[in-house]
């Protein structure tokens, strides 16, 4: 188990997020050590998947700081996310379904020689890396050459964790990856997440499926209303008291919870 | 596509097969349409005149439709290159008149169009106007005004050779007699295709560009600025109206404010025939030539045949109807395959 004293490779403190007159969160702290699986639950509209993407750069917080290896980092784009280690698999996958497989594990980041700003493409280079990444996650495919769009949605979401996993990421965060898959599918992707783990990366699970947080998560947060809930280590909690924070309820006797996870 | 074609040699053959049909079927009505033709004019219309005839009259749309198949790619429309053009020829026509030395006026037709194609994409991004239609239907109509009031609607003749021969100019080839040659503006229209089918396959900005139409939300999570890619195209697109204005200002001699009005239909046909998607991250390069050629042939053979404009214009209406529908057949066939 990791020491809860070791600095965190990545830290939110009281991140607020207004859209208009909307304020999806206010004042959210969250915290991932090396190696944690920390896994993120709410209701529809907690405001969850925002948070997630001011993790990755996508939105900018209207307030609070992000912290990586304790260091104060400022995102203004994906990209900055990505150059501090941290990827993310979206809910909507956001994949070009009109591109091939390797295309999409590189996009943005293509292998091959740079100038001024472009890359000329390595394509056998970039053909070659996609397979064995895709080989050493265990994922198979026909041929990196597919276009995404003629993959099945369990073959969708491994090349979107594929993508996320093809640069040496330190935190892959995963919003809803098995809300649309086959029950065989979740399992390979909760083993991709335990596999993550043994390296050392740090993942955040978003999920509304008691069954995958109980199965790979180390912690449990919850989020009520654009708010910090709840939150306990795995071993101190259960079922019952996790599916209540998501419906805004404390204080569960965890005696009173059957099926308790040691 | 050889490199799209995978391992295994069965289904590779027949993803070979099914991706040549797919993205490539045109060249077959190109091949049928020539077939056709010579059959008809079995005298003429396999002349070097002839020939080099087509060659000259495809020049603008080949130009004009290159820059739009960049921007249908990203689901836009250029609607503005029929009056980029025009701008771009009449001020360098003026430019050229008033004894600018001629490789600044060459300049002048890709700078202007550029700049213009840079005005477009800014309008978009920035101000986020709903749709590329309106920006650029703007541009059409705020430039076309433009190319009058320069000269306050008078043409401007006299055209000097030097900026005349890229449209004008031919290289005589050692056999065949008088007609044999290439036409200058064959070599541009070779330089500028061969280059953008390189580019959109091999740089990475060229495959950004399909990117972002393919799924824009996936280009800007991927990191790709997805504001720069959409000016770069509509860029782009002018530089290549600033190139064609270099091709017409040859042919005419003369700048029109009226040349071009429309001219951004037929790119935009040329495109569609050609199998690029409206909805965009469709399209091939060798595809825009087929559906420039489609179009170019049936005015050649139609003028041949002494039939009236007004059929010619008619038929590619009809010809745009059948191109899409058969491309609606066809991914119906894929999405059940
Ligand atoms: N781009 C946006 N513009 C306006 N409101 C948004 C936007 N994204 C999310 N919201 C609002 O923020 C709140 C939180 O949404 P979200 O983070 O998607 O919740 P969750 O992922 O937990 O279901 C919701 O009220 C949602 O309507
Ligand atoms: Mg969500």
């Amino acid at each position: 188990m990791n020491q809860p004293s070791a600095t965190p490779i990545l830290q939110a403190r009281g991140i607020s997020k207004y859209f208009g007159a909307v304020t999806a969160l206010e004042g959210v702290d969250l915290s991932l050590a090396p190696g944690e699986v920390l896994g993120v639950v709410g209701d529809n509209g907690a405001g969850k998947s925002t948070l997630m993407k001011i993790l990755s750069g996508l939105f900018r917080p209207s307030d609070g700081e992000i912290l990586v290896n304790g260091r104060p980092v400022h995102f203004h784009s994906p990209r900055d996310a990505h150059r501090n280690g941290i990827e993310m698999v979206y809910q909507d996958l956001a994949l070009a379904g009109n591109m091939r497989i390797f295309e999409n594990i590189f996009l943005g980041r293509e292998p091959g020689r740079t100038f001024g700003g472009l890359t000329l493409i390595d394509q056998a280079g970039s053909r070659r890396l996609a397979a064995e990444h895709l080989e050493r996650l265990q994922i198979h495919v026909k041929s990196v050459d597919q276009n995404v769009e003629e993959l099945s949605g369990g073959q969708q979401q491994a090349v979107a964790i594929a993508r996320a996993t093809a640069f040496a990421a330190k935190v892959v965060i995963m919003d809803e990856p098995t809300a649309a898959l086959a029950i065989k599918e979740v399992g390979k992707v909760l083993d991709l997440i335990r596999r993550l783990k043994d390296h050392g990366v740090g993942v955040i699970l978003i999920s509304h499926r008691m069954d995958d947080v109980f199965y790979v998560c180390d912690r449990v947060m919850a989020l009520f209303h654009g708010r910090n809930f709840a939150e306990a280590r795995l071993a101190d909690t259960s079922r019952n008291e996790v599916i209540g924070w998501i419906m805004g309820t404390k204080g569960h006797s965890t005696a009173l919870a059957h099926d308790k996870v040691i | 596509m050889t490199d799209a074609v995978s391992r295994n040699p069965t289904t590779g053959w027949r993803d070979l097969r099914g991706r040549l049909l797919e993205d490539y079927g045109i060249l077959l009505v190109v091949l049928a349409m020539i077939l056709l033709l010579w059959a008809l004019q079995p005298d003429y219309f396999m002349t070097a005149q002839n020939i080099t005839n087509i060659i000259r009259q495809i020049g603008m749309n080949a130009l004009l439709a290159l820059g739009m198949y960049l921007v249908i790619v990203t689901a836009g429309i250029d609607l503005s290159v029929g009056s980029v053009m025009a701008l771009a020829i009449m001020l360098l026509a003026i430019a050229d008149t008033s004894g600018v030395p001629w490789p600044l006026v060459l300049l002048i037709g890709p700078l202007v169009g550029a700049l213009i194609g840079i005005i477009n994409g800014l309008g978009l991004t920035l101000l986020k106007l709903p749709h590329p239609f309106i920006m650029t239907l703007g541009t059409l109509n705020a430039v076309r005004g433009l190319c009058n009031l320069v000269t306050d609607g008078r043409p401007v003749s006299g055209i000097s050779d030097e900026v005349r021969y890229l449209g004008t100019g031919d290289i005589p080839l050692p056999f065949g007699g008088e007609f044999a040659v290439i036409p200058v503006s064959a070599i541009l229209l070779l330089v500028c295709y061969c280059g953008v089918a390189w580019f959109m396959r091999k740089v990475s900005l060229g495959r950004h560009i399909f990117a972002v139409g393919g799924n824009p939300q996936a280009a800007r999570v991927s990191g790709i600025n997805v504001n720069g890619v959409l000016v770069f195209v509509y860029a782009a697109s002018g530089f290549f109206a600033g190139l064609a204005a270099l091709l017409m200002a040859g042919r005419t001699g003369s700048g029109y404010p009226n040349l071009g009005i429309g001219a951004e239909l037929d790119a935009i046909a040329a495109v569609i025939i050609g199998g690029a998607s409206f909805f965009g991250g469709r399209g091939t390069v060798l595809g825009v030539f087929a559906g420039v050629l489609v179009m170019g042939l049936l005015r050649n053979g139609l003028n041949l045949m002494n039939i009236s404009a007004f059929w010619q214009q008619t038929l590619i209406g009809i010809i745009i109807i059948l191109a899409v529908w058969i491309d609606v057949l066809r991914r119906r066939a894929r999405a059940r395959r």
